[in-house]
């Protein structure tokens, strides 16, 4: 039997579930390896060299490398793992999320002061289909 | 003997501890945040339990996906705050009590939740933030903390019903102590947010606002709200509000007590991505 997912109609959205965490395990034991201060200062130093340490893909390796928030997460990374990347490369949440959407982060911070992003119209697929 | 004298609700939004670190809570964006906490900060400086039952989840800090568990109670004296990957915040260390950590472990596996019981682990926003929002800047904060982690990271998460059985599970195990302790059962986490995907930025007021009325009046039908609904509705990283329903749980109306007094609620959007709410319950005196 499938298992039961009926989370996978939520547009924009990419539910942790354990078949991403199987593809990201070791995208997300690398970004979790930046807690400690020296591994943040060996990655900076190096982001390649590091990198190879981790027996990740190639395209998640790129992913890292372009910080491409979208694609890590496609790819299955997690975003709590991923914040550690954005907190190295100095980044606030606010930034780190920001990336991930159609705005800059002035405007996301603007977004969020009117009230945030309205659940309506966003909470399924089919409603994302014409327009976005 | 130990008695759950309230319960406290809570966002842990790191955004809102790194303004109170960075003496920035009479900023403009941050002033009204703060003032809308300071019922909460009197209230608890005048009802300052001698134990804390932090609920919180860790957000891959103390745990990592090596190992992920659902259900996991701090055992230890001493929790150091982490470095999550800016630097670990300048607060005190949380003090545990190791006493009521084993007596809770004792009664709660024996009364069929398979806790993982934790000797060793860092403390996270998570723990740290409702200190901060609810102390201030202490030299040392002013009562002990036993942590209890809940996954809500990896799916699948446990189910809002299961956690508030699990509050149940701790009142009966704490208000076993033999010790005199006045003991307050915090839930964090949420309010609506989202924090990844195109989505991320998703705040549902009308949601929030429902679910602080239900938990308050009506907890054991919200216990039955699907994660799918928490998803949708309140964001991907809203399926933090169940956590809420343990605290909810630990009340004494849900083992045929008395309601609880409500005495104080706040809602404000924003901090950071986050809408925040605060709730605080007294239990009836029995």
């Amino acid at each position: 039997m499938a298992l039961d997912k009926p989370y996978l109609d939520i547009p924009g959205t990419t539910v942790f579930d354990t078949d991403q965490a199987a593809k990201g395990y070791h995208l997300n034991q690398f970004a979790m390896s930046l807690m400690k201060a020296e591994n943040r200062e060996r990655f900076k130093a190096g982001e390649d060299a590091y990198l190879d340490e981790w027996p990740m893909t190639g395209e998640q390796r790129r992913a890292v490398r372009d910080r491409d928030y979208n694609r890590m997460i496609e790819l299955g990374g997690n975003i709590y793992f991923l914040a550690k990347i954005g907190a190295t490369d100095g980044l606030s949440y606010v930034q780190i999320v920001s990336s991930m959407t159609s705005n800059d982060a002035d405007a996301h911070a603007e977004m969020m002061l009117r009230g945030g992003r309205s659940p309506d119209g966003n909470r399924y697929r089919h409603e994302w289909q014409h327009g976005d | 003997m130990a008695r759950i004298t309230a319960s406290v609700y809570t966002s842990h939004v790191p955004a809102i501890g790194a303004a109170i670190d960075r003496g920035k809570t009479a900023d403009s964006y941050y002033a009204p945040l703060f003032a809308g906490c300071e019922p909460a900060r009197r209230w608890m400086a005048a009802n300052t339990p001698d134990v804390i039952v932090l609920v919180f989840n860790d957000h891959a800090n103390a745990f990592s996906l090596q190992m992920v568990p659902t259900f996991a109670l701090g055992m230890s004296a001493h929790y150091e705050p982490a470095d999550e990957g800016w630097g670990a915040r300048p607060v005190p260390p949380v003090a545990g009590h190791p006493a009521l950590s084993a007596h809770m472990a004792h009664c709660i596996i024996r009364d069929d939740f398979d806790l993982t019981l934790v000797h060793d682990m860092p403390v996270d926003h998570g723990c740290t933030v409702p200190l901060s929002i609810m102390f201030g800047q202490p030299e040392a904060w002013p009562c002990a903390v036993v942590p209890l982690v809940v996954n809500v990271v990896q799916y699948p998460v446990p189910s809002g019903r299961r956690c508030l059985e699990l509050g149940r599970a701790i009142r009966r195990a704490v208000e076993s102590f033999d010790e005199d302790l006045a003991v307050q059962v915090w839930g964090t986490g949420g309010m609506s947010h989202q924090l990844q995907g195109p989505r991320a930025g998703l705040i549902n007021q009308p949601w929030d606002n429902a679910f602080l009325d239900r938990i308050v009046a009506d907890p054991e039908v919200l216990s039955a709200v699907e994660h799918v609904e928490y998803l949708r509705e309140a964001g991907s990283e809203g399926i933090e509000l169940v956590m809420w329903l343990v605290a909810r749980g630990a009340m004494a109306d849900l083992a045929g007590g008395g309601a609880p007094t409500e005495v104080h609620r706040l809602y404000h959007v924003p901090a950071s991505n986050t809408a925040v709410g605060q709730l605080i319950l007294e239990n009836a005196l029995t």
